[in-house]
Order: C-alpha cells, then sequence, then structure tokens
C-alpha cells in the first residue's frame, strides 16, 4: 500500500482538492441564499437548509414549493402533509442521482470503510466532490474524503446564510442578478455532455419542453412546481432511456 | 417553525438517497432500463428545474432572458461552471440598469 504524501490518502490532502469546489459553491449559494430569501424564508432557516441538505437542485425545487406554500399561505404557514409529501417526492426523485454515485463510490472505498464511515461519509455525497473523489486513483480513505467535503460543506452553509442576510442590504439589481447564478451553473452541468452525446441533448430537450409546456398550458396549473418537475425528469428519462439504452458496465 | 420542519423533510429523504446505498448495496445493479433512467435523470432533473425557471430568475425577465442566453453560450463552449454562473448574473446585472 502506498503511503506517500501526495497519494489522496490524508486529510490535508483532500481539504486541498476541495478548495475549487468550495470557491464554486460559495458563489452558488449565495445566490441559494438570496433565492431562499426572496422567497421568504428566515436566513436562520436557509442556513439549516444547506448546512442538513447539501444539494443545489433539491433545495432549488424545495425552496420553489415551500415558497409557494408559504405565498398562499399570506404569512402563517401551517404544516401540511401534502406538502410534507410532495417535498419528499421531489426530493427523492431529484436526489436520486446521488444513490447512482453511492453505488458507484461503494466500489472505490477503502476496507478502512466501516458501516459507521459509510453512514458519515455518504452525507457527503454531491456532483463534485463525488466526481473529484472517484476520479482520483486507488481506494478513498476515509480522511481523504472528509478533507474534501471539509472546504466545500462551509462554503456551502456560508454562502448561503451571506446571501440570505445580504439580500435584504445589496442595491435590489445585485441580488436579483445572483438569482440567477444557480441556473447559470445547471446550465454549465448540462449544456456541455448534451453537446457532445445526442441522447443526454434529447433527454435535455425533452425535460425543457415538457416543463415549458406544462407551465404554460392553463391546463395543467393545477399542478405545483415540485410535481411538474418530478413528472418532466421522469418522463424525459424514460423516454431517453428507451430510445438509447446506455451499455450495462460488465 | 413549519418551514424548519419541512427542511428537515427534505434533509432526511435526501440523506436517505445517499446512505442507503453506500451502506446496503454490494452488487451491481443489472437492469438496463434502471441503469439507463438512472445515467439520464440527472440531466432531466436540472434541465426540468432551470426551464422555465431561469426566465423569472431576475426581477425582469428580459434581463434574466440575456443571463440565460450568456450561460448558454458559455456552457456550450464548456467555461468553467462558476465563471458561467457569474457571467450569467453579470450580463443580467447590466440588463436590470437599463
Amino acid at each position: 500500500m502506498n503511503t506517500q504524501k501526495g497519494t489522496g490518502l490524508y486529510y490535508k490532502d483532500g481539504l486541498r482538492d476541495g478548495i475549487p469546489i468550495g470557491l464554486g459553491y460559495f458563489s452558488v449559494s449565495f445566490g441559494m441564499g438570496i433565492l431562499a430569501a426572496s422567497k421568504g424564508f428566515s436566513a436562520l432557516a436557509a442556513l439549516i437548509m444547506s448546512a442538513t441538505n447539501l444539494t443545489s437542485a433539491g433545495q432549488a425545487a424545495g425552496i420553489e414549493v415551500i415558497g409557494e406554500a408559504l405565498l398562499k399561505s399570506g404569512g402563517a404557514l401551517v404544516f401540511s402533509l401534502l406538502t410534507a409529501g410532495e417535498l419528499a417526492l421531489a426530493q427523492l426523485v431529484i436526489n436520486l442521482r446521488y444513490s447512482l454515485m453511492a453505488v458507484s463510490l461503494s466500489q472505490k472505498l477503502s476496507p478502512r470503510f466501516g458501516s459507521g464511515h459509510r453512514f458519515l461519509a455518504s452525507a457527503f455525497i454531491t456532483d463534485e466532490i463525488y466526481a473529484v473523489g472517484v476520479t482520483r486513483k486507488g481506494d478513498i480513505e476515509p480522511r481523504y474524503w472528509y478533507g474534501l467535503a471539509t472546504v466545500p460543506y462551509f462554503s456551502w452553509a456560508l454562502g448561503t446564510l451571506c446571501g440570505a442576510l445580504a439580500g435584504n442590504i445589496l442595491p435590489g439589481a445585485v441580488g436579483s442578478a445572483l438569482g440567477i447564478a444557480l441556473y447559470g451553473m445547471f446550465l454549465a452541468i448540462i449544456v456541455p455532455p448534451a453537446r457532445d452525446n445526442g441522447a443526454v441533448c434529447f433527454a435535455v430537450c425533452v425535460a425543457a419542453a415538457l416543463s415549458c409546456l406544462m407551465f404554460y398550458l392553463p391546463f395543467f396549473s393545477f399542478l405545483s412546481a415540485g410535481f411538474r418537475v418530478i413528472i418532466c425528469a421522469l418522463a424525459a428519462a424514460c423516454a431517453a432511456a428507451l430510445r438509447s439504452p446506455v451499455e450495462a458496465e460488465k | 417553525m413549519t418551514v424548519i420542519i419541512y427542511v428537515l423533510i427534505m434533509a432526511a429523504v435526501t440523506y436517505l438517497t445517499r446512505m442507503l446505498p453506500l451502506a446496503l448495496i454490494r452488487e451491481k445493479i443489472r437492469s438496463r432500463f434502471i441503469i439507463s433512467l438512472l445515467t439520464y435523470l440527472p440531466y432531466t432533473v436540472l434541465s426540468a428545474l432551470t426551464f422555465p425557471a431561469v426566465f423569472y430568475a431576475t426581477s425582469s425577465t428580459a434581463a434574466s432572458l440575456a443571463g440565460c442566453a450568456v450561460a448558454l453560450i458559455l456552457a456550450f463552449f464548456k467555461v468553467p461552471m462558476v465563471l458561467v454562473a457569474l457571467s450569467a448574473s453579470a450580463a443580467s446585472f447590466i440588463f436590470l440598469l437599463f
């Protein structure tokens, strides 16, 4: 077993690899905080959301669903099982990709990953942390994984808090313009693979078209934002899976 | 406090999607359809989340469209994520000034 410096075995190696991810997270979560505050979240609620969820797409959907409920309630939000179910279902569908990443990650974990480490380490699976971790040579050690997650995790939480607090202080135009940063990040994730892969391009275009149709056609106006995303994403992914099945791994 | 309860429900479900496979699954998934579905799902989710919400992400639709266009072009040329996000904001900001 290689125990040299710089092989990705140490906490500080992970810490260093996580810095670029953390920088990106701060700017995006800043926009997320502004978005949350504009939909009626308190700064504390926004911070708790980012510190416990650590997911951009899931939180964006959650903000939309909860924001819609807040708007309808006119200030006095009462707990509703329907909204809770919608939130849970939305998180399940949107974050199902983490399950896929977790399956793939499970093949790369060092023997030091016992059940305890698996329970803790899984909380930090995000698109970017997963991508950096899994493309590293060799097995992943727990201390490297925790190092890798440290800067992104705190950047994500702090950025959200700063955004939620600054949303009220910043000049309107600045705060408003930062609200689009999150979607810029989403586009940066989906456009390059769609450009290179026809099947991904098909999936992305179908999902966007369905989502717009359901949003603009009055017939579907009974659908809330969360359900619209769930239905469109599942339908488009099903269509793409039937049209272009991917090669199963050996 | 209701918001916090909703947020914690989100967190619990999100954690389970990450934890259960890592803790339980020791074999590879065999269904080709499920694998294909899981491959495309991340992209369709992000796409459905982005459209049409991105058009209303700022206080003016024109500014949002400008930001969206800039993001699309830069992403097409594989500019790093942070730059795409910040450029989209900058483009929207310039539109909002007018």
